[in-house]
């Protein structure tokens, strides 16, 4: 099978979860940009017509959300908040400088073995327990130069040993 | 995930600890849905989003329209910075969020209920599904709740995708119709066509909760905590310079002053009140009261203390609003740019008699013509910081 049929398979599949309405199309883009990290260009042109949703609508849905990306991505996307209550805390910015340094990448940039993307995201509800960051869905507060290395070392652990499975 | 490792600390005494969803599921199940009504009514009930338009009200208007099906919306898309009481909500006691949907919807005839979630609490996800599996095994969902016959009532979850602006109920509503989150014009409002057309209700997660609480405690003693014009208590989110953050509950019209002694903020330099759309307190404010007429908010309290940069705090909010604003009208989406792009300029160089003036009348208008709450509010924490702490700027000296 060639990348473009398995792209309808996987969303005929997601459509008899999710229905064809149009309110099924942020939990189908959702599932989309969960399993690839990213939503192609290929899937959006085959969500809108699997829902029968015009192809701008799709991109316009698919670019106005800052957890949805059209470009592709790492496997662990980490979301670092940069809300003032997480930015006023002491070990805010060794925090970033060990995340950079740790990495090797800037902001917005992901790593050449494509692991990790790194962002910023605005105030992610952990203000008491600051500073705080999701790497995909899991969140980790309470963030100090040494933890963000560790933490980053535990995905790198995780990819490898579901590589060893796959 | 574990999601009780990121609980946080509570500084007192919760209401929601005490209260059993099921006591209040039950006693709603025996009542006639007027009756429920009148007495979410009575209590004088709040939304504790951050509008605080009274919840009996609004299902009173949703119960009056003609179109079914009817729904209920939980909105667990708790953006504000420094908010997180529905995150501890949601961890502690997602029941009784549950129960004050399911009630909602017997007191308005609505069978279908939807969690928004936020995407950053993602994590709360699978805990949350848990939770509505055992409330519907404990038959306090589905069909027939508690052994009332024509009691339907059901939740499912649906996910958000990162936008500060689907907290606001109409893009919320368009979020979950598959759109990008674009506030719509009112009228109509949600409880005439909401979700799909529909007429729906809107609760905020604290809001929702209060309801089996006010059930089984009674109207009346709900309505004595606060104040006449604002009855009841409410959760506050407090984070920043003190020693204490976390989570804590007063009865409306508790003053800020007592709230910075029992988190340890004594020595606070300003307070931010209401999150990034709120308002900055000086000290000579302190003993002003959380209410909403005086100090309205959606239970975010911000602590800086001595020695903070309040330019850097208004910088950091105002790229918030840049980046969050949806860009549907221009004066949010053009204004936020420019005042963030004057707040970097003055923190450098100072600002002008000349620049001021633009800065204020830009500030008006974004407020007068923005077409929703976001726009509206983005300038308030600015204002009230140049009011405050124009001093701050180089060039000026107290």
């Amino acid at each position: 099978m060639d990348a473009q049929t398995n792209v309808r398979t996987e969303i005929e599949q997601l459509a008899r979860i999710h229905g064809r309405n149009r309110t099924a199309l942020m939990p189908i883009l959702q599932e989309l940009n969960r399993a690839h990290n990213y939503i192609s260009e290929d899937a959006m042109s085959c969500v809108s017509k699997v829902l029968n949703v015009p192809r701008a609508e799709v991109y316009g849905v698919a670019t106005f959300y800052s957890f949805f990306s059209v470009k592709p991505r790492g496997k662990y996307v980490i979301r670092l908040c940069r809300t003032v209550s997480c930015a006023k805390q002491g070990n805010y910015h060794p925090a970033i400088a060990a995340l950079l340094e740790e990495l090797g990448i800037g902001f917005g940039e992901t790593t050449p073995d494509g692991l990790f993307t790194l962002e910023r995201t605005n105030c992610s509800g952990m203000c008491d327990q600051g500073p705080a960051m999701l790497v995909n869905e899991d969140v980790h507060a309470h963030l100090t130069e040494a933890s963000v290395r560790k933490i980053v070392n535990i995905y790198r652990h995780k990819a490898a040993e579901r590589g060893k499975l796959s | 995930m574990d999601v009780k490792a990121v609980r946080g600390f509570v500084g007192n005494k919760l209401t929601f600890d005490d209260v059993s969803a099921k006591d209040g599921m039950k006693i709603a199940s025996e009542m006639a849905p007027e009756d429920v009504l009148a007495i979410v009514g009575a209590s004088g009930l709040r939304g504790r989003g951050g509008a605080g338009f009274p919840a009996g009200k609004k299902w009173e208007f949703a119960r009056s329209q003609p179109g079914t099906p009817k729904y209920i919306i939980g909105n667990a898309d708790e953006g504000e910075p420094g908010t997180f009481k529905d995150r501890l909500i949601l961890t502690d006691h997602p029941e009784l969020v549950f129960a004050g949907m399911a009630i909602a919807g017997r007191a308005v005839g609505a069978e279908f209920g939807i969690l928004y979630l936020r995407a950053e609490y993602g994590w709360l996800r699978e805990h949350l599904e848990n939770a509505l599996d055992a409330c519907r095994a404990a038959k306090l969902l589905g069909k027939d709740i508690l052994g009332t016959t024509g009691f339907d009532f059901d939740i499912s979850i649906r996910m958000g995708a990162g936008a500060y602006i689907c907290g606001e109920e109409t893009a919320l509503l368009e979020s979950l119709e598959g759109r990008r989150g674009d506030a719509r014009n009112r009228i109509p409002f949600p409880v005439q066509a909401g979700y799909l057309g529909k007429p729906t209700v809107v609760n905020n997660v604290e809001t929702l909760a209060w309801v089996p609480c006010i059930l089984v405690k009674g109207p009346s003693w709900f309505a004595a905590m606060g104040t006449r014009k604002a009855p009841g208590a409410w959760l506050f989110s407090v984070s920043g310079d003190c020693k204490r953050p976390g989570i804590y509950e007063y009865p409306f019209g508790t003053s800020l002053r007592q709230i910075l002694s029992d988190v340890g903020a004594e020595n606070a330099k300003a307070v931010q009140v209401g999150g990034a759309s709120g308002t900055c307190v000086p000290p000579s404010e302190f003993d002003r009261t959380l209410t909403p007429g005086d100090l309205a908010t959606g239970g975010s309290i911000i602590v800086f203390g001595p020695g903070q940069d309040m330019f850097a705090v208004a910088e950091n909010f105002q790229h918030f609003f840049a980046d969050e604003s949806c860009g549907q009208c221009i004066p949010c989406r053009v204004g936020n740019q420019r005042m963030l792009e004057a707040i970097q300029r003055m923190r450098r160089d100072g600002l002008d008699e000349e620049t001021e003036h633009t800065l204020r009348q830009l500030a008006t208008t974004m407020n007068v013509a923005s077409k929703c709450g976001l726009g509206q509010m983005s300038s308030r924490a600015f204002i009230s910081i140049l009011n405050n702490f124009a001093s701050e700027l180089p060039g000026r000296n107290a």
